[in-house]
């Protein structure tokens, strides 16, 4: 069922990202977007009443039922990527703010 | 005109539903979850099966991580790892070019209370030691390397909360982070001299679930921490500069 859910939370990141016009709340959606395709991969590695992936004095052996971890870490890669578009984003956010003095595109739009 | 978007957007959404449900593209429910390729990750047997892998008791494996997800970010991909820390050097580059590199720091608006300046110093030792703890078990305990610097990244936040300017301090964290990707870098290419390929772990494996074990692992997430701590670092401190107007 979190698939389901998560892709509804990827679509939800898509319209905030095309009808929204503060720099802000699109960086946001991308996030919101972000999140969304992430829960979604590690959905397909997710089994009922499996075990996360590490070993550790009480879950002791390989013979154990564990969850997929190849998805995990995938997203452990997709996340850091994340941050830094984040990061390029808040920064283009900030120039735009100290040139224009204003965050909603509407506003700059005859300026640019 | 947004009518029409969310319209079309929920006839997307029903249809990718639909066709989850229906048709079973990533085989979750006809793919017994035991004969995917992924479990060989598990048990250590992607070069040949070593057995039953046991906590505190394995020796010799091929990777002797605790930490699954770890062993498969650092070691067997870790050229993978090595492009997203590209990434996030590449990022901190594009951050620097377009606030404008070494401008004067930005005052904060408001003067930090008493609280707040004497809390930050007191916390920002916990929160360092923490994120020096997190990747140094990285490949033991959930965490690693890059949550690791994250939050080393948010102790020195607390510090610029409470008032304190960086000043000269960053160009000590330029020196750390280049040196800790070059040395990565460098660690990939002992690996091709001794063993081959590059990348390959070339020191022994230990026992499952000790400190000192699955061989370079610890080295690599040491020096991922340093990189991607200094990195945020120097993120967060160009956002707190402004461009020199000339």
């Amino acid at each position: 069922m979190m698939e389901l859910l998560s892709l509804s939370l990827l679509f939800l990141g898509m319209y905030g990202l095309i009808t929204k016009h503060h720099v802000l709340k699109m960086i946001v959606s991308m996030n919101v977007m972000e999140i969304g395709l992430n829960l979604f991969i590690t959905s397909l590695g997710y089994q009922e009443s499996h075990l996360a992936p590490i070993l550790s004095s009480k879950f002791p052996s390989s013979a154990l039922n564990f969850v997929d971890p190849l998805p995990q870490s995938l997203v452990l890669t997709s996340i850091v990527i994340g941050v830094g578009t984040t990061a390029v984003a808040l920064a283009f956010a900030k120039k735009i703010y100290m040139d224009y003095g204003t965050l909603d595109l509407e506003k700059i739009e005859g300026r640019l | 005109m947004k009518r029409i978007l969310i319209l079309g957007l929920m006839a997307i959404l029903v249809m990718g539903i639909y066709n989850y449900a229906v048709y079973d593209p990533y085989q979750k429910t006809t793919m017994p979850f035991e004969e995917r390729d992924s479990q060989a990750y598990l048990s250590r047997s992607v070069n040949g099966d070593p057995g039953e892998v046991v906590y505190g008791k394995s020796t010799n494996l091929e990777n002797g991580a605790a930490n699954t997800v770890a062993a498969i970010v650092v070691d067997y991909r870790s050229f993978d790892t090595l492009g997203e820390v590209t990434v996030l050097f590449i990022s901190s580059l594009g951050v620097a070019f377009l606030s404008g590199g070494f401008g004067k720091t930005i005052r904060l608006k408001h003067k930090p209370s008493f609280l707040l300046q004497y809390g930050a110093r007191f916390v920002f030792g916990i929160i360092l030691v923490f994120g020096a703890y997190m990747f140094l078990h990285g490949h033991l305990t959930p965490g690693g390397g890059f949550p690791g610097g994250a939050i080393i990244a948010a102790s020195a936040l607390v510090l610029y909360l409470g008032g304190e300017s960086s000043g000269e301090k960053m160009k000590a964290f330029k020196i750390l982070e280049g040196a800790a990707g070059s040395l990565y870098v460098l660690s990939g290419i002992v690996g091709l001299y001794f063993a081959g390929f590059f990348m390959q772990n070339v020191l022994p494996s230990g026992i499952v679930g000790h400190l000192f074990s699955a061989g370079i692992m610890p080295v690599i997430y040491i020096l991922i921490g340093l990189k991607v701590g200094s990195e945020l670092t120097g993120i967060l401190d160009y956002f707190m500069r402004e461009e020199v107007s000339s």
